[in-house]
């Protein structure tokens, strides 16, 4: 390598500093446009209109008794108190998973406007609601604040258990 | 009575570390004797209170005393005795005191070791310690108090959360906060320097044993936490890229960043006010992080019940220490003189080039964790950036990161010929593209993009080993002389080359994984079985067990491969407390593989649902970690640390905090 000065040796490395970090905001911007999934209620999802086959997450809470298990697959209704999802899952559903509490569902419409989720999300512990989940009931009212919830019924042997 | 002593305790070294806060900040510029004396001893005082403190709630926990209100939110008489101690600090209280003590203990080691530190770097760095003691202390005692009494006492505990009964909340908690903690002690030399404007070489020698002792800690902390995730959570993921998770990873990342930086200022006397800068980045996500799991913000097993004062506490104690941080070193910094003049191709090339995508990275995990929460507070609009973002972003830094790394040892420091380096690199790349090629052969299901990775970390594993065979001059010399100039190498670089194995090993699991794993979902019933790349599971019969607090469906599985036939299990556990399943899965070991079977619901009269994993070289992930950890241990033995050769002997702490 030739002779630098110290003001070119110098240049090289904030040169080569200025290429690295172009570099990482063009791939996170990148990602940020491309790869970020947006959360919706049902009623969001209906107003909103998502194509078919986008990923997205949905929440809200199982709706009593909407919960039917065949050999091939889960299928169980998401509802925010004013609109209703329903969902088609193939796969082993959380612990917690129960018909009366919030869950979030990854996946996309397909044609038949049907949900298919790939990845289900239950709150992790008995006192938890998922803040996205608690959020979107509470613009439907149907969610009144920690604590003052609506106790959650007994884990009754119900097709989702 | 023996909680309000503990509670009095805490109050005590509250006051004294608000007292030793104050003096060390008075008396900085020409500390007395007893200055010093006082400021030392407080120090090692608060460690026995607090540690004292701690003692009064594992007791409380230990005897089941349900009169103090943690106790019956987190405990249980029918939980083992070893979940009762660890249930301690499985809340958000007894975590944030454990949080404290691992403070203080850092505070006291600094007390106990700085014997070689001038006066006044020891009161300032002991004052800035003092500082963040008080904060945190104060965090404790104000908002998340572990004394609180009930009255009258509960006959019996509500139970542990039961996800985190299991022995990896004995491990993951400590080891992790061990590492997150251990920066503080980093952060208060950055400090101490931007105050008294001393900052040399010597310095870097002082701070780098701690930013070693707490990144080592935090490797290991991350990788169990990741396996207990992966046993534990029945999902057969090892990193979901949640938000906790990357809470951890950042300041891992950025730790990682300055103990290559300081090793430049150590050697070169260069690179001082990034280094400084990189100290304060690295404890502050360290506090982003503490913030992000104890403020409840976030959904994760990591979030505990929590009311929002908290949240508000911590985001200002982040803002007071992150904002003052910056503000003296935008002050500071322009004064310090930048030293050591290197070439661009040099050994302190290559550092830099490390620090800058590791940096790159940590801001890629940042904008991901953080872009949803400021998205939400903004617009209200509820996102979330999963693993194809962190996939795309991290994973782009990383692959010219790996692919220049084993370059880095084999630089001279000041100026190199990277074409010189190159030829002597020939035979590793060569090896590195063999083995590459016969272990995708040996994996191929067709194209993928899996032989990049698998490219990238042989040349990183083999790249290491080439490093000390050149140094042992290997085929150069008889055999007997390279042993022995093996055996004389520092053990610096040894450790330099097996954290870089580690690091290849890591990166051949996870693309492994990632790219050849199989998973099945059926539904079985007793005397069916399914295959799945070559292991046939069957499932036997189902059974109902009594545990010690819950009672569990367990499901007999064998596993069959070839004419080898194991028994495992997956069981559903529903504890009699809280009514709360888990499920354990049944996890078998062939090799460095697992199959992974996990049980779900009922599924007709006797049938359940069953998901099934096979998961390729599944252990070299954390085997990898662990390799790093003890290669981080190893150099903390190294001579130069021990008996800090050749000015002053200032580094004896370290091989005494090892």
């Amino acid at each position: 390598m030739a002779k630098l000065t110290r003001k070119q040796k110098r240049l090289v490395i904030i040169g080569g500093l200025a290429v690295v970090v172009a570099i990482a905001a063009g791939f996170i911007l990148t990602a940020l446009r491309d790869q970020i999934i947006y959360f919706y209620s049902p009623t969001e999802l209906l107003e909103r209109d998502i194509a078919a086959g986008q990923p997205v997450r949905i929440g809200g809470l199982v709706k009593d008794g909407s919960c039917a298990r065949t050999a091939e697959a889960l299928s169980f209704v998401v509802t925010d108190g004013a609109n209703e999802t329903k969902v088609a899952y193939n796969g082993i559903t959380p612990d917690l998973f129960r018909e009366g509490q919030g869950v979030i569902a990854e996946g996309s419409l397909n044609a038949g406007g049907e949900f298919e989720a790939t990845t289900i999300l239950a709150k992790h512990d008995e006192n938890y609601m998922p803040k996205e989940v608690a959020d979107a009931l509470r613009e439907q009212g149907e969610w009144y604040g920690e604590g003052e919830q609506p106790a959650a019924p007994p884990a009754a042997e119900n097709a989702c258990r | 009575m023996s909680i309000e002593l503990g509670h009095f305790a805490l109050i005590l070294a509250l006051a004294i570390a608000v007292a030793q806060t104050i003096l060390s900040f008075v008396a900085w510029r020409n500390p007395s004797e007893g200055t010093v004396a006082f400021v030392r001893q407080a120090s090692l005082l608060q460690f026995l209170l607090v540690g004292a403190a701690f003692a009064t709630l594992i007791v409380a926990f230990e005897a089941s005393d349900f009169s103090l209100k943690l106790a019956y939110e987190n405990s249980h008489t029918l939980q083992p005795a070893l979940y009762k101690f660890t249930a301690v600090w499985g809340n958000h209280e007894g975590s944030m005191l454990l949080w404290v003590l691992i403070l203080v203990a850092f505070g006291a080691a600094v007390a106990a070791f700085g014997n070689q530190l001038t006066a006044q770097l020891r009161v300032l760095v002991l004052g800035f310690q003092g500082l963040l003691n008080v904060a945190f202390i104060g965090f404790s005692l104000f908002t998340s108090n572990p004394f609180e009494r009930l009255v009258p006492a509960p006959l019996e505990g509500s139970d542990l959360n039961p996800i985190l009964q299991d022995i990896g909340l004995a491990i993951h908690p400590p080891m992790l906060y061990i590492g997150y903690v251990g920066f503080s002690v980093c952060f208060s030399f950055a400090m101490a320097a931007l105050v008294s404007g001393k900052i040399d070489a010597a310095w870097a020698r002082w701070v780098r044993p701690w930013t070693l002792f707490s990144w080592t800690f935090l490797t290991l902390g991350i990788a169990m936490g990741s396996y207990w995730a992966y046993y534990e959570l029945g999902w057969g993921g090892w990193w979901f890229w949640d938000p906790t998770e990357n809470a951890s990873f950042m300041p891992w990342l950025a730790g990682t960043a300055l103990l290559h930086s300081a090793l430049v200022m150590e050697k070169r006397n260069a690179l001082k006010i990034w280094t400084i800068l990189l100290a304060i980045i690295t404890f502050s996500l360290s506090l982003l992080g503490t913030f992000l799991v104890r403020s409840g913000i976030l959904t994760s097993v990591h979030s505990f019940a929590s009311d929002p004062t908290r949240g508000l506490v911590i985001l200002g104690i982040l803002a007071v220490v992150i904002g003052g941080a910056f503000s003296l070193f935008a002050f500071r910094a322009p004064s310090l003189r930048a030293g050591g003049l290197f070439s661009p191709v040099s050994r302190e090339g290559a550092l830099i080039v490390n620090n800058l995508f590791l940096a790159s990275a940590t801001g890629a995990v940042l904008v991901g964790t953080l872009y949803p929460l400021l998205l939400d507070a903004a617009t209200g609009a509820r996102i979330s950036v999963g693993p194809p973002f962190f996939n795309l972003t991290f994973g782009g830094l990383m692959v010219p990161l790996l692919l220049v790394l084993p370059f880095g040892p084999f630089l001279p420091w000041k100026r190199a010929d990277l074409l010189a380096v190159s030829q002597r690199l020939m035979a590793a790349m060569i090896a590195a593209v063999l083995i590459t090629v016969a272990w995708s052969a040996v994996l191929w299901q067709g194209p993928s993009m899996a032989p990049i990775g698998f490219l990238l970390g042989f040349w990183v594993m083999v790249g290491s080993i080439a490093d000390l065979v050149e140094r042992g001059k290997i085929g150069k010399v008889p055999f007997a002389k390279s042993i022995a100039r093996l055996k004389g190498l520092p053990r610096s670089v040894w450790s330099t080359a097996l954290a870089h194995f580690g690091l290849g090993v890591a990166v051949i699991g996870i693309v492994t994984v990632s790219v050849y794993e199989t998973e099945l979902v059926t539904t079985l019933e007793p005397g069916q079985e399914a295959t799945l790349s070559g292991y046939t599971v069957r499932f036997v019969e189902e059974v109902d067990l009594p545990g010690p607090n819950y009672r569990s469906e367990r499901v007999n599985l064998t596993v069959t491969k070839g004419t080898g036939i194991r028994e495992t299990h997956s069981e559903r556990r529903i504890f009699v407390a809280s009514g709360q399943p888990t499920t354990e899965a049944g996890i078998e070991t062939f090799g460095l593989s697992q199959l992974y079977v996990s049980m779900g619901d009922r599924s007709g009269a006797e049938g359940r649902v069953i998901r099934i994993w096979y998961k390729p070289w599944v252990l070299l992930i954390w085997l990898g970690p662990v390799i790093m950890g003890f290669a981080g241990f190893l150099s903390l033995t190294d001579r130069r640390l021990r008996v800090g050769v050749p000015r002053r002997a200032t580094n004896r702490t370290a091989g005494e905090a090892a």
